[in-house]
């Protein structure tokens, strides 16, 4: 592992910290929602604190909150969170040609911080897969502005919502985000049907114990989007959206 | 939840952080992603999170919304609406929680 301050003097510390920086306010308000949702969800000042700093995935936090809320059992909350950050396991196999030189553990520590606009701002950096001397520093850069702008409107955010009265109903701000992502998956009419098809089961099989409506809406999205992608291909926009995903 | 078992939680949503991200790069061999799994990943993350929105915006309890004096229902909207026109995932935030904190503080909704 190369030595702390060679990375950070390394002019790609720079210009990695510099590619994140624009998006940063992004990254805060996005933190600050999830902050005061952490809170209102009923978590408290320290279990909020510590799932911002040690689960650090915004959308799978966000998805959790009301699960958690509701006293669902914990192998559904974790089944949700691991199908929200399925597109991680997709962007992981684009990371392995550029870290396969590192040890294992060095992998998995540089991967742990590599949220969604580290994969995107790094993939426009370097398009050409394969190891370079740049790539490293260039991460850490990045993560430094990424992670100090998430956690610190996080705290932020956790702070404020204590102040905040619950009947305001700032909470709502974190499924409002949501509501976001939802809309940028939203790209053809697969990823519409099947997101039809999951409202509808959700709802259907919403008197399920233990929150099973979500696995059914899962399970009959996956199967009614893999149908239409065979039976009725859309050749351009399935392209599109293979590329995106590698 | 109770306090420990909200921790038990968390620990385990770091753990998925963890594997989810490390994913392909854990195993010192390359292993080719199978093509059933691309296709199935791609429809799993919007179920998961249309299943955990649904109740959150549109129910009350066990059923669907039964009343229009409810906060939410033009905050959603208006978030939807901004989201079309902009693709701008802040401005959909600050828009529906700005519609949401109107009609609560204003009109109890």
């Amino acid at each position: 592992m190369t030595a702390l301050p060679a990375t950070w003097r390394h002019p790609e510390f720079a210009r990695g910290a510099r590619d994140m920086t624009g998006i940063s306010l992004g990254i805060g308000a996005w933190g600050l929602v999830t902050g005061i949702a952490m809170v209102k969800a009923g978590l408290g000042l320290w279990l909020s604190l510590a799932m911002s700093l040690f689960v650090f995935a915004g959308s799978a936090q966000l998805a959790s909150l009301p699960l958690i809320a509701q006293g669902a059992p914990l192998w559904v909350i974790w089944a949700t969170a691991f199908c929200v950050n399925l597109r991680f396991v997709i962007f992981s196999a684009g990371w392995r040609p550029y870290l396969a030189p590192l040890s294992r553990w060095h992998r998995m520590w540089v991967m742990y911080f590599m949220a969604d606009l580290n994969y995107v701002a790094f993939m426009k950096r370097f398009p050409t897969p394969g190891p370079m001397d740049e790539q490293l520093p260039y991460l850490w850069g990045g993560v430094a502005v990424n992670w100090t702008a998430w956690q610190g409107m996080s705290i932020l955010g956790i702070a404020l919502a204590d102040v905040i009265p619950t009947q305001w109903g700032l909470g709502f701000a974190g499924s409002l985000a949501l509501l976001g992502i939802v809309g940028t998956l939203l790209v053809d009419r697969g990823t519409w049907i099947a997101a039809a098809v999951a409202a509808c089961a959700a709802f259907a099989a919403f008197a399920l114990p233990f929150h099973l409506n979500i696995v059914v809406a899962i399970a009959a999205a996956i199967a009614i989007g893999v149908l239409i992608d065979h039976v009725w291909p859309q050749a351009p926009v399935r392209a599109a959206a293979g590329s995106d995903a590698t | 939840m109770h306090p420990w078992l909200a921790l038990l939680a968390i620990v385990g949503l770091a753990a998925i952080t963890v594997v989810t991200r490390g994913f392909f790069i854990i195993p010192e061999r390359e292993i080719p992603i199978p093509d059933w799994l691309r296709e199935a990943l791609r429809y799993a993350p919007l179920a998961a999170l249309v299943a955990v929105l649904l109740p959150e915006v549109a129910m009350t309890g066990d059923h669907l919304l039964d009343t229009w004096r409810d906060a939410r229902i033009y905050a959603t909207a208006t978030g939807l609406v901004v989201l079309r026109t902009t693709r701008n995932l802040l401005g959909t935030i600050l828009a529906g929680t700005a519609v949401l904190l109107a009609l609560r503080l204003s009109l109890g909704w």
